[in-house]
């Protein structure tokens, strides 16, 4: 429903993908940790391979929970987007649907955070 | 024969009434140009009515009388280093947000009135907002002489102004306010007069200004307790509008509903921020947020609206979440901004064994369960030496800008809510159902949100890092971190000796 | 809808100003609930409170304008109904 307004409404979507100098916005929840009080958000380019986001960008910030060097990484449920679905690994975030402000959740079976609290 | 004397209902209608006119030479509807397209309709001004019958005289008397005694206080305060005797040093970090938070909210409330003393057709609702213009100019004043005496002797207050334009957590209440001040001034009013200052007025003055009586902090009192004595008359008018709208014409109840629905939810959210600040950052908490809660909006807020039951109104969406949130919502937002205490210019802390039985007791379903190891974990961290800050940015609610840190309560306490849409191609995300009705309901209004996280990584904020962005904060060096750490705490210790035992956080 | 009668309720500063108030609601409003609390004093009862002019006047010994409890007020619930004489809040 459109905006009650009275001599017409600006039109700005201050987020729009092109303003991010060739990223885009890609939230990543770890379930079962609560330790990450929200989903972390990151920067990304689109071209980036799903497995560099791994690699190189989960490592450095999901490390501060000491589960994160015990993830099973071929055991690892992803979900985008509210779905399930397997990245593979070797495609581009872009190729693999990861669009701009989408969110990736992964749950790692087993590993259910400090003494199993889900934190 | 003595004269008659006229009651206080007649007098204030001879005095107030007939001051205004219909213009004659020139239309009515351009003299006030915004009164009408929000679709209010208002057949009858003259049947508005002031609860408190004030006239002028009466109102500047009033007023310097309460200026010259908070002043007096507010002197003496100073002249006697009253912030010695605060309970302890990082109770002010409550005062930091509360001031860094609050106070420019009262100067955009100040902007909403003048506003609506202007333009507002019926005479009477312009000289109750117009003496509300001048009332809230006053809180920001009396708040800011108060900065500046804690500004002399503590960290984090030296550049409230400019921080509340830039600061992630200030992003919070800058966009409440800013929703209120351009929406039109029937929803202005609304949202501040009614869904701020009477549904939820006591979840903010509770903690604040009685938590300041219960922590020594008599200069945060004084300004609190005057201020106080004002909103009386701005919960009245809440009211009094609400009341006066769903009167005048039927077709108004489903516009006031739809606010009071979006009002309630933003306001009630922006309190998050004041829910960590009760249970936490006060040494001494008067009560919790959760029994607060249940006296003042469960109790208090179920009164009001089965009182409002009879035009049809019915209580705020989503309330069930908020009264189930209760348990949980203090816990949630402390949480993050202890582990981004690198990033705020507050202090944070764990709390201490003493703060946690207490929130054991207060909180038996969930404190210990969900929320106790956590803090648990980072205290044993820092006595280590193994902690260190979280370095990366949270997801923000696309409408009430805070990091997404609530969960599906009513369902599983530990699973964070995700919600999200679709417009013109582009996703949105959103904490809850509440925010997400309202960027569903105008969409536009919230696609131009200007949300921190995104504008670091559009590079707008002075850089990459957190260091960088701190610097464009204007955060200086000694703002912000763990309290143990801090400035505030050594020369809270050399005040008081330093053998004194601390009595917050990490330090047990 | 039930037989219940909400809670109206004034929150008044705690100071020498206030307690003449506070005594008169005390003494015209069976069943008030007083509460102390730091800086503050909570009467509370079901459904209605007053605040009589008449009552403070003869407690304080001088002439008495309702709107002075402005001064000392810091919060309230239920309908205002305010004049020359008293000021009252209600529910339903």
């Amino acid at each position: 429903m459109a905006i009650i307004a009275k001599d017409g409404y600006v039109d700005i979507v201050r987020d729009k993908v092109e303003n991010f100098h060739g990223n885009q916005v890609v939230y990543v929840s770890w379930d079962d940790h609560l330790l990450f009080c929200a989903a972390q958000a990151f920067p990304l380019p689109p071209q980036m391979p799903f497995q560099a986001l791994v690699s190189d960008v989960m490592s450095s910030v999901f490390n501060w929970h000491d589960d994160f060097e015990k993830v099973n990484w071929s055991q690892v449920l992803w979900n985008l987007d509210g779905e399930a679905f397997e990245p593979d690994m070797a495609k581009s975030l872009a190729e693999n649907g990861v669009a701009h402000k989408s969110l990736i959740r992964f749950k790692t079976p087993g590993l259910t955070g400090i003494n199993g609290t889900r934190i | 024969m003595a004269a008659k004397k006229l009651n206080l209902r007649k007098r204030y209608e001879l005095l107030t009434r007939g001051m205004g006119w219909d213009t004659t030479y020139q239309k009515m509807d351009d003299v006030f140009p915004y009164d009408s397209f929000e679709g209010i309709k208002i057949t009858d001004w003259d049947k508005w009515e002031d609860p408190f019958r004030l006239t002028m005289d009466a109102y500047w008397k009033f007023q310097a009388e309460k200026e010259k005694k908070l002043y007096a206080i507010i002197d003496s305060f100073a002249q006697n280093n009253g912030q010695t005797n605060l309970v302890d040093a990082s109770y002010l970090s409550a005062i930091k947000l509360f001031i860094t938070g609050v106070t420019p909210l009262e100067y955009g409330a100040h902007q909403g009135f003048a506003f609506l003393g202007r333009h507002f057709r019926g005479e009477g609702a312009r000289v109750a907002c117009q003496m509300q213009a001048i009332d809230e100019l006053r809180h920001a004043q009396t708040q800011i002489h108060t900065i500046s005496h804690y500004n002399k002797h503590f960290t984090g207050l030296h550049d409230p102004f400019y921080q509340f334009d830039r600061v992630w957590y200030l992003s919070v209440p800058k966009s409440f306010i800013e929703d209120a001040q351009s929406s039109g001034p029937f929803e202005f009013i609304t949202s501040i007069s009614f869904a701020f200052e009477y549904v939820l007025t006591n979840m903010l003055f509770v903690p604040f200004m009685s938590g300041a009586a219960y922590n020594g902090d008599m200069a945060t009192t004084t300004f609190g307790f005057s201020a106080q004595s004002d909103e009386s008359r701005h919960m009245t008018l809440g009211l009094e509008i609400i009341k006066f709208m769903l009167e005048q014409h039927e077709d108004n109840l489903p516009i006031i509903q739809r606010w009071i629905d979006k009002h309630f939810w933003r306001a009630y959210r922006l309190l998050a921020l004041v829910s960590a600040m009760q249970d936490y950052m006060l040494t001494n908490s008067p009560m919790s947020w959760k029994e607060a809660w249940e006296i003042y909006f469960v109790e208090n807020g179920g009164a009001l609206f089965e009182d409002l039951g009879r035009y049809g109104l019915k209580m705020p969406k989503h309330h069930e979440l908020a009264t189930a949130e209760a348990d949980h919502l203090s816990h949630q937002v402390w949480s993050v901004f202890c582990a981004l205490g690198s990033a705020t210019g507050f202090h944070t802390f764990e709390p201490s064994d003493e703060k946690m039985d207490w929130l054991s007791e207060k909180y038996p379903d969930t404190f210990d369960k969900y929320y106790r190891p956590r803090f648990e974990h980072w205290k044993k961290q820092k006595k280590e030496g193994t902690f260190k800050y979280m370095e990366s940015l949270p997801q923000l609610c696309q409408v009430c800008q805070i990091p997404m840190v609530f969960t599906e309560v009513q369902t599983d306490p530990m699973q964070l809510s995700f919600r999200s849409t679709e417009f013109k191609g582009d996703k949105y995300n959103f904490c809850s159902d509440g925010c997400k009705d309202i960027f569903e309901h105008e969409p536009e209004k919230y696609t131009q949100a200007w949300l921190p996280v995104h504008q670091i990584f559009q590079g707008n904020c002075g850089g990459a890092t957190i260091p960088e962005v701190r610097e464009w904060y204007k955060f200086a060096p000694e703002d912000g971190s763990d309290y143990f750490d801090s400035q505030d705490y050594r020369r809270w210790q050399e005040w008081h000796g330093k053998d004194e035992p601390a009595k917050t956080g990490s330090n047990d | 809808m039930s037989g219940k009668k909400n809670t109206a309720f004034l929150i008044f500063q705690d100071n020498e100003d206030a307690r003449p108030i506070i005594e008169a609601v005390e003494q015209d409003n069976p069943g008030v609930n007083i509460q102390y609390q730091p800086g503050m004093v909570r009467l509370e009862r079901a459904g209605s409170l007053i605040v009589k002019r008449e009552t403070v006047e003869e407690l304080i010994g001088r002439e008495w304008d309702v709107q002075e409890m402005h001064l000392v007020l810091i919060s309230l619930a239920g309908n205002v109904d305010e004049d020359d004489d008293k000021f009252e809040l209600s529910w339903g």
